[in-house]
């Protein structure tokens, strides 16, 4: 995959925000002493005056957030994933969560890809905290097209939206005419009935590789793509569950609670069907190259060929 | 401030008391304390101070109140209701399953209530955000917060005082009702924030210390954040918890308990008797 175009999707919101800078006059981006790092810097340039530096204080940031957002603002809080859901998350629970609030969450450096700042800094817990929050829409895209097409998405819905980022280049997949993010809708990448091979965010490449080399040995797998982790596509999810049977599921997260846990609540009450979780496997991660560490904890096309190759017994 | 608005705005103060008490006692649970050291600041607040229409409860230009010690909702909601914004006679539905007077102030569920909140340390920030809003969208209106003196502990009070400080939002009034207790006590034994004015100072604000029953110093203060320029203004309200309600002043454990029958009838009385002495 050298040849492909890659960009990390905190590039994307960044490059984003800053193109819908004119459009939305209401928009305004907040961030933790982090803009170079979540890349709302790029915003920063182009509309310096809606861009507010809150400080190394991300509960007071998602506070100022709610308030603007109640002044009829669109307010977009930007920090690491870490700080926004991890640290931040009563103040996103009970000043934006609860009065539904019309405020984006940006959150960048998601998942063991953040690599070497290590354990601290690499959220694993993301998807899990802000799913639990009525009302919250969850989004994980997975590639530039898709983060931009998000932020977009989570201008135009009114209430709390939360987007995950990533700090490391990925391969751009999305680039072609066809493609259309709509808010709650999974995107079937390949059709399959053999198995169903549920992905996000940056292991969408993956998945996708996954369904060639699986493909070249004669398993026809279903691969899809689920950006919005909340709303769930719920009938996407439960037809693939009633023609393939077994589901595999894979994201750069804790395979608690997070985008697994998301379709084992829906095919266990409406379809239950074998269900294999991948994906940080309760553990923190630890210091090294993102790429590496991807790697490392079995979040690789090859891995995934294997699990699917286990589960059907071939 | 002439006599005459002296006195209304006394009476007002006390029927406000006997709302938030009376809701409380209804409720069986709720904060009577702080409701009733707060009464003269929200008095004023809403009934000389704001620009508020109970007729049109979100208007675009109003000033903002955010009540950032969100259990004392009873003074707040009783505040509302004698201001016009729903009847005085739900505040007897307090807490009650259906009733939209939540525990802790709900913005989707009252009319006039800016901002929900009730988890501490968090409706400041909000504040800050209305402040800064009004700044960016080239708007005059104000925003005020009321904040404990028991909440000042929470850090999230002092990211906020920085962004305030740092942002020059003289367009927002912080308040702090200093009734000097908390839950599990003396503010100045639990953990104390004193000196709360120097704090203020030193997060470039302006302060200004008064006593927070006193309506021409409560006046006077709200008069002179007007004038400040380039710097949020703090008072600092020294007040006495329980105001007004002679067994429940200055104790500790007035915060957030309901009183009994027995007991609602003498706060009542309490109440009557400052109300009949303001009338005589």
């Amino acid at each position: 995959m050298a040849d492909i175009k890659k960009i990390a999707t905190r590039d994307s919101y960044g490059n984003a925000l800053a193109a819908l800078a004119n459009e939305y006059p209401n928009l305004v981006v907040l961030d933790a002493d982090l803009a170079g790092a979540t890349k709302t810097a790029t915003f920063k340039k182009a509309c310096p005056e809606r861009h507010i530096d809150c400080g190394i204080a991300e509960a007071n940031m998602v506070g100022i957030a709610a308030g603007l957002a109640s002044c009829g603002m669109i307010p977009f809080a930007s920090s690491f994933a870490m700080f926004a859901a991890g640290r931040a998350f009563e103040q996103i629970r009970n000043s934006v969560g609860y009065p539904h609030a019309n405020v984006k969450i940006g959150a960048t450096h998601a998942g063991i890809s953040v690599g070497e700042d290590g354990a601290t800094h690499q959220c694993n817990e993301d998807i899990a905290l802000m799913r639990t929050i009525p009302g919250m829409v969850v989004i994980n895209p997975a590639d530039d097209v898709e983060a931009k097409a998000a932020v977009k998405a989570a201008i135009e819905h009114v209430g709390p939206v939360y987007l995950r980022f990533g700090r490391m280049a990925v391969p751009v997949i999305n680039d072609h005419p066809d493609y259309k993010f709509e808010l709650g809708k999974g995107i079937v990448l390949r059709d399959g009935k053999d198995i169903t091979i549920v992905a996000t965010g940056l292991m969408v490449a993956e998945a996708v590789e996954a369904g060639e080399k699986l493909a070249a040995e004669g398993i026809d797998a279903r691969i899809i793509n689920i950006h919005t982790i909340k709303p769930l596509d719920e009938e996407l999810i439960v037809k693939a569950a009633e023609e393939t049977g077994k589901i595999i599921t894979i994201e750069e997260h804790s395979v608690i609670g997070g985008l697994g846990s998301a379709v084992c609540d829906v095919v266990s009450a409406k379809c239950p069907v074998p269900v294999v979780k991948m994906g940080v496997q309760d553990v923190f991660g630890h210091s090294g190259p993102g790429g590496d560490l991807i790697t490392e904890f079995g979040l690789r096309a090859a891995n995934i060929v294997e699990e699917a190759k286990k589960m059907l017994n071939k | 401030m002439n006599q005459t608005l002296k006195k209304e705005l006394s009476m007002t103060a006390c029927k406000i008391r006997m709302g938030a008490v009376t809701a409380v006692h209804s409720a069986k649970s709720g904060h009577p304390g702080g409701s009733l050291s707060a009464a003269d600041i929200l008095t004023y607040l809403y009934f000389q101070e704001m620009n508020v229409d109970p007729q049109d409860p979100k208007k675009d230009d109003r000033d903002r109140f955010v009540l950032s010690k969100g259990h004392i909702a009873p003074g707040l909601y009783s505040t509302l209701a004698h201001r016009g914004f729903f009847p005085v006679e739900e505040l007897k539905t307090l807490r009650k399953i259906g009733s939209r007077l939540q525990g802790h102030p709900d913005m989707k569920k009252i009319p006039g209530v800016d901002m929900t909140t009730g988890s501490l340390g968090q409706g400041i920030s909000t504040a800050c955000g209305m402040a800064k809003a009004a700044k960016l969208m080239n708007k005059d209106f104000r925003v005020y917060t009321l904040l404990g003196d028991g909440e000042i502990q929470e850090g999230q009070v002092w990211e906020a005082a920085m962004f305030a400080g740092h942002n020059k939002l003289d367009n927002l009034v912080v308040i702090v009702d200093n009734n000097g207790l908390q839950i599990d006590g003396n503010i100045a034994d639990v953990c104390s924030p004193y000196p709360i004015d120097e704090k203020f100072k030193a997060f470039n604000f302006h302060v200004i210390n008064i006593d927070g029953h006193n309506l021409d110093e409560i006046a006077a203060a709200f008069e002179e954040a007007k004038t400040v320029k380039g710097m949020p203004t703090a008072i600092v309200a020294k007040t006495v918890k329980g105001k007004g309600v002679s067994f429940m002043e200055n104790l500790a454990s007035w915060h957030g308990t309901a009183p009994n029958d027995e007991q609602y009838e003498i706060a009542m009385a309490d109440l009557n008797k400052i109300l009949a002495e303001l009338e005589a």
